[in-house]
């Protein structure tokens, strides 16, 4: 076999100044959530990051316009599968808003709980995931014990564990399960006794700091500039919290602080994940008690047609500013819809945080953007 | 100064690699809290919520009969086509003409369990059941004809 010297005296791979170009990516296009990185190295030092997308598009946008407004919810579960029930909250609210249909309170408290309880889930797979990147294997074991919990409760109430589309223009599919109170506060005890190991196993551990401890920094200008939102701009000073800025649904009655960080670095977008988890159990834990008897599902007419013009909405998913625009032509069918993608822009300042930095840093830079493929290609 | 540096590096970091240490230690010594369902052995036992999205199904009585009126509000509500409502007109007893399936073909490999069929159905003819095992050595398996062979339309549904 070679040793490292023996490669860079081959100078047929070798660039024009001696660099070397890998592929960092996907074995085979049918592997699920693929990304390619093409990675230009000077010795170890990355020269330049250039990720190829476009393994797993499904042209989910076009694919929504021969949809009804009914129909084409589900599909937004398909793109950013990890906070689906967020994808699909933000779809209903923009057809709410365009038809102007008054949604009951209980619904609206529901949704709000059920979006909580999937950013958790989120935050945990990416805790679990991040840390098997870096090398630690357990605490994915531990972070999927706890989300194993969530996704029991939502599929006791919404049928499915991952893709629920359990949320209809003008409400709820149906009612929630009897049991869903009990399961909620026993997950609730289960994670406040559990969120210490975490602390333990990754977040006090030596090796893990020093690996993301000043890697992958980025400021707040450039968090602003290349259009990152939700943890990753949040973690480089930037208050961005869609939640706080234009509430919607019953994010104006709850307390909870918006986590910021100003270090900007990989430790400090881990940071925001595990506190903006424990928010959210803030957030549940006001509502698990007070959600009020009532319709789950407001009266809507068979067809759904949004009148004429232009309507955007947006919604604060675990990765950021998820952004739905619909141009109606008054159909039953949307005209033209484009969806704005946190996964996106958070994947543009991958080359602007690794660019300079160690390839064995790159793992730490990517896996804190918290990078959902099928987000990005859709 | 470095030399003070180094060895307090040392001992924080020996000391937070003993503490992850000693939670993994804990649950190899208490096997009890460990959760892990060895799936394909707790057939059995193994409880699915009754909500879980399954598969679609045509519940029939003990007389063959079902509740489907085909109205087609299934098929017009899929989003993919999995659902087609094939009719037929049958003669009632006293000679009128009624609109009743032949057959409702369900395409379970096109199925993405959104159960919007199931909530427009006015009738409540077709259910979601929690059967998950969907493995089959042919896909053509997987068209299914959901009423059963001489089933017919229960009396009063209309």
């Amino acid at each position: 076999m070679y040793n490292q010297t023996e490669i860079i005296k081959d100078t047929s791979e070798l660039g024009a100044d001696g660099e070397l170009v890998i592929n960092m990516g996907p074995q085979h296009p049918a592997t699920h959530g693929v990304l390619h990185l093409v990675v230009t190295l000077n010795g170890e030092t990355i020269k330049k990051i250039e990720p190829h997308l476009g393994f797993i598009h499904r042209s989910i946008e076009k694919m929504c316009e021969s949809l009804t407004y009914r129909q084409f919810i589900y599909v937004t579960s398909r793109m950013d599968y990890l906070s689906s029930h967020i994808n699909n909250l933000g779809c209903a609210l923009l057809i709410e808003k365009g038809m102007q249909i008054e949604v009951p309170d209980r619904a609206k408290y529901i949704r709000v709980i059920l979006s909580e309880l999937t950013r958790i889930a989120s935050h945990e797979l990416w805790l679990g995931a991040m840390a098997m990147d870096l090398g630690a294997f357990t605490p994915f074991f531990y972070a999927f014990r706890e989300r194993e919990m969530i996704t029991d409760i939502m599929e006791d109430t919404c049928g499915a564990r991952l893709t629920m589309n359990y949320i209809v223009p003008g409400g709820l599919m149906y009612d929630l399960h009897p049991d869903f109170q009990k399961k909620v506060k026993a997950f609730i005890t289960q994670f406040k006794s559990k969120v210490t190991e975490y602390e333990d196993l990754v977040t006090n551990n030596i090796i893990f700091q020093s690996r993301t401890k000043g890697v992958g920094i980025l400021s707040a200008e450039d968090a602003i500039s290349y259009g990152c939102t939700g943890p990753v701009a949040r973690a480089s000073g930037v208050s961005c919290d869609i939640r706080k800025i234009y509430p919607y649904e019953v994010y104006d009655k709850v307390e909870f602080d918006e986590v910021i960080e100003t270090a900007g670095d990989s430790f400090a977008r881990y940071i925001v994940r595990v506190k903006e988890m424990n928010q959210s159990i803030r957030i549940i834990e006001q509502l698990i008690d007070n959600i009020p008897e009532g319709d789950f599902v407001a009266k809507t007419k068979n067809v759904l047609k949004l009148p004429k013009g232009e309507f955007y909405s947006r919604v604060e998913t675990a990765r950021g500013e998820f952004g739905v625009y619909i141009v109606s032509e008054g159909g039953t069918t949307p005209h033209r819809i484009k969806f704005r993608s946190p996964g996106f822009s958070n994947l543009s300042v991958l080359n602007h945080i690794a660019a300079g930095g160690m390839i064995g840093d790159l793992m730490a830079s990517m896996g804190t953007l918290d990078l959902v493929i099928p987000d990005i290609d859709r | 100064m470095f030399l003070k540096e180094y060895i307090s590096d040392v001992v924080n970091g020996v000391s937070s690699l003993l503490k992850g240490m000693r939670k993994t230690g804990y649950y190899f010594t208490h096997p009890k809290e460990i959760i892990t369902e060895q799936y394909p052995d707790n057939r059995a036992t193994l409880l699915l919520s009754e909500r879980f999205k399954g598969e679609v199904v045509m519940p029939h009585d003990a007389n063959n009969e079902h509740t489907c009126t085909g109205c087609t509000a299934c098929e017009l509500a899929c989003p993919n086509g999995t659902i087609k409502v094939v009719t037929k007109f049958e003669f009632s007893a006293d000679g009128k003409k009624k609109k009743a399936i032949d057959t409702l073909v369900y395409r379970l490999e096109l199925c993405t369990m959104c159960n919007l069929c199931i909530v427009a159905c006015p009738s409540d003819a077709i259910i979601m059941v929690p059967n998950f095992e969907h493995s089959v050595f042919d896909r053509t398996k997987l068209t299914k004809v959901l009423n059963q062979p001489g089933s017919k339309i229960r009396e009063g549904i209309e």
